[in-house]
């Protein structure tokens, strides 16, 4: 009966999409108050009604009803609660029930949050913001229902991949989601922009905000996402540049690219028509990822959705969505014209070589994923694009970014002085380049990644720092001090973000480039070198979990004698599905992380047997936190939080004054 | 990699008896040199059976026999180009992650750099005329201004 509610429910809010859609984009043509204001109770009651049909849903997975046939092929009465409630994501339907979930949340906030709007602006947001849940629903509905029910039920599950079955991954998807989602919201706001025709700096100061936690979300997303790869795959990588992951990676470049331009629309009236064009693109790429995900084609074996109609269906709405929003500003990109005026060097243009960086190195991605496809399609070659290339080709970019990232950031706005900004800046490069070159004469290895890394990382950090440091004027110290705390939460949040992405370039590099690895046959009670450890396969022993049989090795890693710490990796089998996973064991620490691997009982005895060494592991999901961190102080920064009318009167009147 | 998990699943369903380690304890060689580049090599090779894995990720049998037909190449005398030429002859370019810059993956490999040049242009022209509005748009500042400002500054 719950079931059917929430089915119900789900065609319920179809419907009300549909309203929500119509009704209040007539409204604002015809400047009828009243249409324009159903916009947001429809928003609200779309938004309650998938809640209800989620948790139906939900509820459905909780008591393991095998009427579902979505339950049947996802879950098993042993499964632990958490992965039961997972698992509701864990596949095709009921992750995309999770996506309209999001869609229609957002949809939501812009109706309770959206009160500074312009009314017909307002509407149409929401409008738009309807549509896409439409196509979404439409989509579900047609092609993949989660509310199936099976005639003859089972007495049991087919259980959750196990590989899923991890704490990591059950809160990696909605980030993601909320992430792509909410990339949505941009879309909405340049749509309606384009459609009202008027694009201003008040409109940059609305869609920043929306922007920056989209891009939050999606850096959380993808950090859950990667350090998921990393502790659980079993040999410690973070990034395979995979189809998939790209999928992820594209939006995020494209919507930090945005949340930069959508600061030149606000403080500068610049940028405009490029900042809307931006803001089609993330979205049209959350929509590629997505395609791309689910229909298969690019790694033809998926196994999430291998349906072509699927493929199909996404692809018309990319096509509609994209198209259409693609028309709609050639229709209306002459009347953007950019109004702030700036010299060749500028904050403003220093934030244009971003956006070019950022949105190349999008594109370099995106090609290079596709490129299969392409290479198949018109030159009938099946070959393949990997890690050697992206690293190759993708590089460069990063490389650019955080070269120009200190210099850029304290460029004054319409017109600076390079020399005058490197004169301050003269103390942090001089100590990145000199610790770069210390840590290249000083490494064993001969990479130069590393210390390019090092190099780069500690301008990038120091820089940011300097610049919040400069922000608090000049006078004593305690005065600067003091300025310090009163600095807006801006200033902080982008101090922080930069000091966050400093920490990653570093910590991905060193990664790279200082691993230790050592792959060998271990008798139980033998003991071997690893690094400056000295590591023990004391015994191994069967264990029984709640829905798995492991094989569980305890290895103590001693330093010097000394036992640092006692480490269990498992293997694993997971009966219901016949398969086996890796539980690799690892010590965390501050410089490294000792990652431990037990493999399979060798013929002749002994256990084959996995270590690294895996230095500043912490650091890069430290880095990415600090980076998520900082978007989430700028988010709470106060001219986001009062009233519009004074925001844009002040904002005009600010202008001006810079 | 919420995926990618998927993925790989499917993978290890299709051969359920398989060991679960990827590079095995006995195929390594003895020379840590020579080992190092037939890392090296690894890394550049995909599996052929599964989702783009690299062969020393993977755990298919398929590709242990390309991790040890990288060795025996190695132990032969080959040099790193000639290891590759050797599969790419007997497995296609399929297996090849980084795709070679010839014929059409030309325009892969220029595609960034063209758009970079592109864009860069239409940037620097973007930039150039929001500067020209600058001496258009705005009487310069006096050199009383300038030197009153000087001292603001």
């Amino acid at each position: 009966m719950i079931v059917e509610l929430g089915h119900f429910a789900l065609l319920l809010a179809l419907c009300v999409a549909l309203v929500q859609t119509i009704v209040p984009l007539w409204g604002a043509h015809t400047r009828n108050a009243a249409l324009m204001a159903v916009a947001e109770p429809a928003a609200v009651i779309q938004f309650v009604l998938v809640a209800a049909s989620f948790a139906a849903l939900t509820y459905a997975f909780v008591v393991s009803d095998f009427s579902l046939l979505l339950v049947v092929q996802n879950s098993h009465t042993l499964k632990p609660m958490l992965y039961k409630i997972s698992g509701v994501w864990g596949n095709h339907e009921g992750s995309l029930l999770l996506w309209v979930l999001i869609l229609a949340l957002f949809g939501a906030c812009a109706a309770w949050f959206g009160n500074n709007l312009p009314p017909s602006l307002r509407a149409r947001v929401i409008a738009v913001q309807g549509s896409i849940g439409v196509a979404f629903m439409l989509f579900m509905i047609f092609t993949s229902n989660p509310f199936l029910r099976l005639e003859i039920p089972p007495l049991d599950g087919q259980d959750l991949n196990p590989l899923l079955q991890d704490p990591g991954l059950a809160f990696h998807p909605p980030f993601l989601y909320l992430g792509y989602v909410g990339l949505s919201m941009a879309f909405s706001f340049a749509v309606a922009a384009l459609i009202e025709g008027r694009v201003d700096a008040a409109w940059g100061r609305w869609v920043r905000p929306w922007t920056l936690a989209a891009w939050v979300f999606l850096t959380i997303g993808i950090g859950l996402g990667s350090w998921w790869a990393y502790y659980e795959l079993g040999w410690g990588g973070f990034w395979f540049w995979d189809p998939v992951e790209n999928a992820s990676f594209m939006p995020w470049l494209l919507s930090a690219a945005l949340l930069h331009s959508a600061i030149v629309v606000e403080k500068r009236e610049s940028l405009k028509a490029w900042t809307i064009l931006l803001a089609i693109m993330a979205f049209g790429f959350s929509l590629i990822g997505t395609f791309i995900v689910r229909s298969g084609v690019i790694t033809s074996v998926h196994s999430f959705a291998n349906d072509p109609d699927r493929g199909v269906f996404i692809l018309m709405i990319l096509g509609f969505f994209t198209g259409g929003a693609l028309m709609l500003f050639a229709a209306r990109a002459g009347t953007m014209e950019a109004k702030g005026v700036f010299a060749m060097v500028s904050r403003e243009s220093a934030l244009v070589a971003n956006n070019l960086l950022l949105s190349v190195s999008a594109f370099v991605v995106f090609i290079g994923t596709i490129w299969p496809l392409i290479a198949e399609m018109f030159f009938d070659r099946k070959l393949s694009v990997g890690e050697p290339f992206f690293n190759a080709a993708f590089s460069p970019f990063v490389v650019g970014l955080a070269v120009l990232l200190p210099l850029g950031a304290m460029m004054p706005w319409k017109r600076g002085d390079v020399g005058r900004v490197l004169r301050g800046l003269m103390p942090a490069l001089v100590f990145s380049v000199a610790v770069g070159l210390l840590v290249w004469a000083m490494q064993t290895e001969r990479t130069t990644l590393g210390p390019i890394g090092v190099m780069l990382g500690l301008w990038v950090l120091l820089g940011a720092l300097w610049d919040l440091w400069a922000r608090t004027g000049r006078g004593a110290l305690a005065g600067r001090f003091a300025r310090l705390g009163r600095l807006p939460r801006a200033d902080w949040g982008k101090a922080t973000a930069h000091a966050g992405l400093g920490v990653t370039i570093f910590a991905v590099s060193a990664m790279l480039s200082w691993k230790t690895e050592d792959i060998r046959v271990v008798p139980e009670g033998g003991s071997y070198a690893l690094g400056p450890y000295e590591v023990t396969l004391a015994k191994v022993e069967d264990v029984q979990g709640p829905n798995y049989y492991s094989t569980m090795a305890t290895m103590e890693v001693r330093r010097d004698g000394a036992l640092v710490t006692t480490l269990f990796p498992e293997k694993r089998v997971y009966p219901v599905q016949a398969m086996p996973t890796t539980e690799a064991a690892i010590d965390y620490g501050f410089w490294r992380d000792v990652y431990l691997v037990i493999g399979d009982r060798q013929v002749n005895g002994g256990w084959a047997v996995r270590s690294y060494i895996e230095p500043f592991a912490n650091w890069l999901w430290a880095g990415i936190l600090i980076m998520s961190f900082g978007g989430l102080l700028s988010l709470t920064d106060r001219r986001y939080r009062v009233a519009a009318g004074a925001a844009r009167r002040a904002s005009q009147a600010a202008v001006p004054a810079e | 990699m919420f995926i990618r998990a998927l993925t790989l699943a499917a993978a290890l369903a299709l051969s359920p008896a398989l060991p679960l380690l990827a590079v095995q304890p006995d195929e390594i060689l003895s020379d840590p040199a020579l080992e190092a580049r037939a890392r090296a090599i690894s890394r550049e090779l995909r599996c052929p059976v599964c989702q783009g894995e690299a062969i020393d990720d993977s755990n298919a049998p398929v590709s242990r026999d390309l991790r040890l037909l990288v060795r025996e190449r190695l132990l032969e005398g080959d040099s790193d180009e000639e290891v590759l030429d050797f599969i790419v002859a007997r497995y296609g370019e399929f297996v090849l992650f980084n795709p070679r810059p010839e014929g059409a993956n030309l325009l892969l490999w220029a595609a960034g750099p063209i758009l970079l040049l592109l864009g860069g242009g239409l940037a620097f022209a973007y930039t150039r005329r929001r500067a020209d509005a600058v001496a258009a748009g705005e009487a310069a500042l006096t050199p009383e201004e300038e030197a009153r400002l000087k001292d603001l500054v």
